[in-house]
């Protein structure tokens, strides 16, 4: 057990990482599938000192709904954001930075809802506390940052708190 | 039949088009260095995921081939578009914020890009410059 755990210290990685190798050949061929597995084991076992923790995930399944929730967001992100840029004038925008105070621990949780922010309405994520417990956010469109909080909290934090914790 | 498919690749091409010339249009209306920095990173998710749809469906049902490259793309775009943004972000406050710039950080002593020692050093630099 300990062995297999040397050997494939990522076991999830290792499988993204043979899926990537067929997708990036374009093609799931047994040469493809054979140098992906390859290459599955030795990148995993070459970065693992720079990766002790393997992150648990406690519901994998919400993860799809998850990814539903954030694509769909950033359609309609895309639309809010080519409206203000287009039809609103810069003196009547009302850009603004926002704390959002973090229930998330685990260091993969956060970076996600990081990640997720920047990709979602006029919201980039810019900087975190010293301590890890508050994300900085800026808005680009922010008259009610109250709201804009608690809607990121209940949308992403949430959500991502019911799959890593 | 085809010029359906053909209709439909076309107009995922031009639904890309307006939002990468919408994101670069963002970039030099906007007036301060975060606010620009809203327009590439989104409107530029949906100009390059229209080109990918486009390519999908041009590649499925023109040539008959199923193509996967494109969903690696949108999924290393998604990576790497947050990433560069928050180095951007973070270059710009430890160049240009101080604490009264920015929301209170809560049970923390300060927010990660905005150390004493950093302060010194743009004070510094300043001098210099």
């Amino acid at each position: 057990m300990k062995l297999a755990r040397r050997v494939f210290p990522h076991p999830h990685l290792s499988a993204l990482l043979v899926l990537v190798w067929c997708l990036l050949n374009n093609s799931f061929s047994l040469n493809t599938v054979v140098f992906g597995l390859i290459l599955g084991l030795v990148i995993p076992f070459a970065t693992a000192q720079y990766w002790p923790d393997r992150p648990r995930l406690k519901r994998p399944l919400m993860i799809v709904e998850y990814l539903i929730v954030v694509i769909w967001d950033i359609i309609v992100a895309n639309v809010v954001v080519a409206y203000l840029i287009l039809f609103r004038r810069n003196a009547s925008l009302s850009p603004n930075w926002v704390a959002i105070p973090l229930e998330l621990r685990s260091a993969e949780a956060i970076t996600v809802l990081a990640g997720t922010i920047t990709l979602t309405p006029g919201t980039v994520s810019a900087d975190l506390s010293s301590g890890g417990h508050v994300l900085l956010v800026h808005c680009l469109n922010a008259e009610d940052t109250d709201s804009v909080r608690d809607e990121i909290k209940s949308r992403y934090e949430r959500r991502l708190k019911e799959i890593f914790e | 039949m085809g010029d359906l498919f053909e209709i439909t690749v076309a107009i995922f091409l031009i639904i890309a088009g307006v939002f990468g010339f919408v994101g670069s249009f963002g970039l030099i209306k906007l007036s301060d260095p975060m606010s620009r920095l809203h327009a590439p990173t989104k409107a530029t998710t949906l100009g390059v995921g229209g080109v990918l749809i486009a390519s999908m469906i041009h590649a499925l049902l023109v040539e008959r081939q199923l193509s996967v490259h494109e969903l690696l793309i949108t999924i290393f775009l998604f990576l790497t578009a947050p990433i560069t943004a928050h180095f951007i972000a973070k270059a710009y406050i430890h160049r240009h914020c101080t604490d009264a710039d920015l929301p209170d950080p809560g049970p923390d002593p300060r927010w990660a890009g905005l150390t004493e020692e950093d302060e010194a050093e743009t004070g510094s630099d300043a001098h210099q410059a």
